[in-house]
């Protein structure tokens, strides 16, 4: 492969943010040869949406900033090749789904790079149906962004940059805003085009486990503006690189390594394969199975909130609704998750609970009180809500303002203010960024700000719209633990809106599952995945510790699941089952 | 979202032969006609124009709750106006017309005169002879024409993009500021119904800067992305959504510029902007 | 926000965004005085902070294009004062182009020097600009369209007097200066 020309690299590249007192890429040399799919990992405000800047030159042509070392691209140097000429050899699909999607509507965002080649108007058209068509979002064609989902959007940023036919592919966090379903196909996409089109792709994501489901040659590990690991996911996944830096590594690896199986019998490792585990070794991991004994969940106390037939348009004539006659009801001091499709509903929801929007037809009861009586600032005194986009929350130039102003406004005093968002900030990881304006963060951070500003209300219930997009295992695992303690300290009732089919069953005693504004079931997560109609409507996924379940003798799928989240538990010395 | 929902003017989908002609005709049209209608002041050929306008609209299905609340808030403005201009200069009208026929003789200099009332009754045919131009024009045109049509009648395709992305960026800018509000009324500001007006004006201008700083911040990241996607590296661009210019458009062109003529002729046989039936 | 400010793109989105922005506020956060038909306008202090961001031209193009934008939506076109509010971006253009706010520099010098040449394009602007175009375009009297131009050029001054200063100074304060984070 050496003797190839590398189409993407690396020299001894240092870069620093004017802004910033210290460097955020510290010596980078790798290289990426034609027809690689590279992945690139890291804790969140690791430097990887920096290095990706570097590659597709809006550094040093868009951002300010000591930058030293050498870049090339198809062998030249990105400081003698202009932006525009470095955007035919790479598409960029960036973090930030609002800013990217420029056009009017689906179709003219997707035609935008061809409008700005000069394309020929019937051309144009005959490519963007064709691409709308590929990634099945052709009953979008006349849609305004607003009417799209966060993950409709983000399949329509990629349609928008596949267009341009380029060699080279950036992703940056493709997987995000995705449902489990949309994840896979949109990473089995990715595979297909770069293999038939021997496209070289680079993708950074979070969500190792899905991003693993494509042929991934090469994964580079940041830390710290540190490239520390350059290798095949194989090695990577052998090596302990992973752990030391508080990435999570594919579930059934932790399995396997709780069960004791030995990674050297196992050849390639990579994506969960059937042929990965022999007979021997699937007893093996059976009889860990009966090891454990998971706790079990005492039943929750009186009714918290209460959904009765709600229904909800966003548009009055609009034919369909977004939410159709919508039941339910939570207990104080439940952890609920909310799972589903994008564009299910599920915002749409969180938004209904917090009083942001009003119901079309029927009603929410909060504590007993019909929240139709109540202004949004009453509301929020009992929920609080997290959005799905921190750029809609975000009010305030410096992190501490932002964390502090729910305080402020409620007129706590400034001592306790101070105290509880240092404390707060602690939670989040952000403790060191305090004094920092929040521009000079990474999206993930941001993110973070979000939530702590929340947090640090401590309200009785808290709504969280996707609290790990986008965010690294060490630091939403600090997150929902914290979350919990004070779940079951407090009784706070936490409703949490996510695609992570892990972090669901991890952390929460019961599903709401959303399709097409309905409310399919509401279940135990481990029973999700018995009900093959459900995952299909519902667009969800299995984990590979399903693959590895449905593979062993007389232990059903269930018992696996629980008895892995027991055992991690217990390891974490929290909760240890008196049985 | 019936409760967020404002009185904002918008393209009305419907398939009437308004609505097929292009953009940028559309415009061309609307432009000269707004041109001709401000600079008359011809009673004759304001009130002709009116009534094609309206006929217009009628074919252009543009209904009366399409136009309702825009109706009310003119005719509120033009009352308001008209009031103004008589408390100011109540013989204004005499002054123009070189005549004075008194209807009322009243306290001080407010007396009431034909002339004066004749020169108000113009002024508000001619409100009412622009509006409706503006309004045809808004209602039937897509806003994905919008930037094309401007680039095809010489305006530079940078600025009419510019154009084009504050249509694509209102919803999200509405949806940002109802969001801050939101979020900030959920942090603990009282901003609905149940606090004073006087607090509400000074809460609001808590919103002002979030919404400032998050949209200067917008302007980074969305020239970044066009840069990303070529947006400027040509000396033009073509449109996705452009329509072509058919036998349609050139009758309309034609039919405006007819207009035209007869409201310069108009200019010709008053010799100035007023038409004045006192001389 | 350590960007290239002043890249020929940027200042174009900045017309397309500021122009949204500006439509915004015209419509939602203009704040109503007791005198009928006249409000305190939030648009004038934002058209300030571009003019001292991104310059007279771009300036210019957000009050012109944001002010039709604003009419177009709700009742037709005003030209007279579509236009004046092109002119009056252009002038806090001119003005800001004396301060460095996009380098982090906007001390007692600089509010003064910002405050009264707003107050002079305002006078300018309202006072003359306005009113000529509402007698040249609408035939209407003197007086009436002068007065008119007196009230709203006192307003809009003390409008960005107080609100156009505090943006300009949390603006600059937002430029964190170079290699001034760190973590700790
Ligand atoms: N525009 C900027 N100005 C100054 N500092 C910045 C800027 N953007 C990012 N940084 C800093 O650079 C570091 C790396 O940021 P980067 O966006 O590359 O992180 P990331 O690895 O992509 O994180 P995430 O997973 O959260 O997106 C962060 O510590 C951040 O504070
Ligand atoms: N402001 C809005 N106006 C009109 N339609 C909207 C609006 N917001 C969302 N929708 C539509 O409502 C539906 C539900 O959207 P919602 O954001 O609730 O989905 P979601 O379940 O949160 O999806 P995701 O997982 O992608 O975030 C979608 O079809 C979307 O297009
Ligand atoms: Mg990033
Ligand atoms: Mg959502």
């Amino acid at each position: 492969m050496n003797d190839r020309q590398p189409i993407i690299e690396f020299k001894q590249v240092n870069f620093k943010y004017q802004s910033q007192a210290e460097p955020n890429l510290i010596d980078i040399s790798f290289a990426i040869y034609p027809g690689e799919t590279v992945l690139i990992i890291g804790p969140s405000g690791s430097g990887k949406s920096t290095l990706a800047k570097c590659i597709n030159g809006q550094v040093p042509y868009s951002y300010d900033g000591d930058l030293t070392g050498e870049i090339l691209i198809q062998g030249k140097s990105t400081k003698d090749v202009s932006l525009f000429d470095l955007s035919l050899s790479i598409g960029t699909v960036l973090q930030d789904t609002d800013g990217q999607f420029v056009g009017l509507t689906v179709a003219e965002d997707i035609a935008f790079s061809l409008e700005n080649d000069v394309v020929d108007q019937h051309v144009m058209k005959k490519q963007v149906s064709q691409w709308m068509n590929e990634l099945d979002i052709e009953e979008l064609h006349d849609h305004t962004p607003h009417q799209l989902s966060g993950g409709q959007k983000q399949r329509v940023s990629i349609a928008g940059v596949l267009i341009d036919q380029v060699p080279i592919l950036l992703f940056d966090e493709p997987l995000a805003n995705l449902d489990p379903a949309s994840g896979y196909e949109t990473m089995r996409l990715i595979d297909r085009l770069s293999q038939r089109q021997n496209l070289t792709t680079v993708i950074i994501e979070h969500r190792l486990e899905e991003a693993l489901s494509t042929n991934v040659d090469r994964i580079l590990v940041m830390h710290d503006g540190h490239l520390i690991a350059n290798m095949t996911p194989d090695a990577l996944l052998r090596s302990d690189i992973l752990e030391s830096i508080g990435v999570r590594q594919p579930l059934y690896l932790d399995l396997l390594d709780y069960a004791g199986i030995d990674l050297a019998s196992i050849k390639q490792l990579g994506a969960f394969r059937p042929d990965m585990l022999n007979a021997e070794q699937r007893q093996t991991i059976a009889s860990w199975t009966k090891t454990i004994h998971p706790p079990i969940n005492t039943p929750a106390s009186q009714s918290l909130i209460e959904v009765k037939q709600l229904s909800f348009a966003y548009d009055e004539d609009a034919r369909s609704q977004t939410l159709a006659n919508v039941n339910f009801s939570i207990a104080a001091g439940e952890m609920v998750s909310i799972v589903g499709s994008n564009g299910a509903g599920k915002s749409t929801l969180a938004k209904l609970l917090g009083g942001f929007l009003r119901p079309t037809h029927g009603d929410i009861y909060l504590k007993g009180q019909n929240i139709r009586d109540l202004s949004i600032k009453e509301i929020a005194d009992s929920i609080g809500y997290v959005m799905q986009n921190p750029n809609h929350m975000i009010s305030k130039n410096l992190i501490f303002d932002e964390v502090a102003l729910g305080l402020v406004n409620r007129g706590v005093d400034a001592e306790e203010i101070e105290t509880r968002v240092y404390n707060t900030l602690k939670i989040c990881g952000l403790y060191p960024f305090r004094q920092w304006p929040i521009s000079a963060l990474s999206y993930g951070q941001k993110r973070r700000v979000t939530i702590a500003s929340i947090l640090v209300l401590q309200p009785s219930v808290m709504i969280l719209d996707e609290p790990t997009a986008g965010q690294d295992y060490a630091h939403y695992s600090d997150m929902m633990r914290f979350l919990e303690t004070i779940n079951q300290e407090y009784q706070m009732t936490i409703l949490m809106i996510s695609h992570d089919m892990h972090l669901i069953q991890e952390y929460t005693t019961r599903s709401l599952v959303f399709s097409g504004g309905q409310l399919l079931a509401d279940l135990a997560p481990s029973e999700l995945f018995a009900r093959k109609e459900l995952i299909e409507e519902a667009d969800l996924h299995p984990t590979s510790l399903y693959q590895v379940g449905a593979l062993l003798p007389d232990v059903s799928i269930n018992d696996l699941l629980k008895a892995f989240i027991a055992y991690e538990r217990q390891q974490r010395g929290r909760e240890v089952d008196p049985t | 979202m019936s409760q967020q929902q404002q009185a904002v003017l918008g393209y009305l989908p419907r398939n009437t032969f308004v609505h097929r002609l292009s953009g940028a005709s559309k415009l061309i049209c609307f432009l000269i006609l707004s041109v001709i209608t401000m600079t008359s002041y011809d009673t004759r050929f304001l009130l002709g124009v009116s009534v094609f306008a309206v006929v217009l609209m009628y074919f252009a299905k543009i209904r009366w709750r399409d136009i309702r609340m825009v109706v009310y808030i003119v005719t509120a403005i033009s009352l308001i106006n008209l009031v103004m201009i008589y408390i100011f200069e109540p013989e204004y009208g005499v002054d123009i017309y070189q005549s004075r026929t008194v209807l009322w003789e009243g306290i001080g200099r407010y007396s009431l005169t034909w002339e004066q009332l004749f020169y108000e009754l113009n002024i508000a045919i001619k409100y009412f002879a622009t509006i409706p131009f503006a309004l045809i024009f808004m209602l039937t045109t897509n806003p994905s024409e919008f930037a094309s049509s401007l680039n095809r009648v010489g305006v530079s395709y940078r600025i009419a993009y510019a154009v084009s992305l504050t249509l694509r960026y209102i919803p999200d800018i509405q949806q940002s500021y109802l969001n801050i509000r939101q979020a900030q009324q959920a942090r603990g500001i009282e901003m609905s119904e149940k606090a004073s007006l006087v607090s509400r004006i000074k809460h609001s201008a808590q919103i002002i800067m979030p919404l400032i700083f998050s949209s200067l911040e917008r302007i980074e990241v969305i020239s970044q992305a066009m840069t990303l996607r070529r947006f400027g590296k040509e000396k033009k661009r073509s449109w996705y959504s452009a329509k072509p210019f058919d036998r349609n458009d050139v009758l309309a062109i034609m039919v405006t510029l007819a207009i035209t003529a007869v409201g310069v002729y108009c200019f010709v046989i008053n010799q100035g902007r007023f038409y004045n039936p006192f001389g | 926000m350590n960007n290239k400010q002043n890249s020929s793109l940027t200042q174009l989105v900045a017309i397309g965004i500021g122009s949204a922005v500006f439509f915004i506020l015209g419509r939602f956060l203009s704040i109503p005085t007791p005198v009928p038909n006249t409000s305190v306008e939030t648009t004038y202090p934002f058209l300030a902070l571009m003019g001292a961001i991104y310059g007279p031209i771009p300036a210019a193009l957000i009050g012109l294009i944001g002010h039709a934008v604003k009419d177009l939506l709700t009742y037709g076109l005003w030209w007279s004062w579509v236009l004046t509010s092109g002119v009056v971006g252009f002038g806090y253009g001119l003005i800001g182009r004396q301060l460095k706010v996009n380098e982090g520099e906007f001390d007692k010098n600089d509010m003064i020097r910002f405050n009264v040449g707003q107050v002079i394009v305002n006078a300018v602007c309202w006072i003359i600009v306005a009113p000529v175009l509402d007698i040249l375009i609408y035939a209407e009297p003197a007086s009436k369209v002068f007065t008119q131009g007196v009230v709203s050029a006192g307003l809009n001054s003390l409008a960005v007097g107080i609100l156009g200063t505090i943006l300009l100074k949390a603006y600059a304060s937002t430029r964190t200066k170079a290699g001034s984070l760190k973590k700790d």
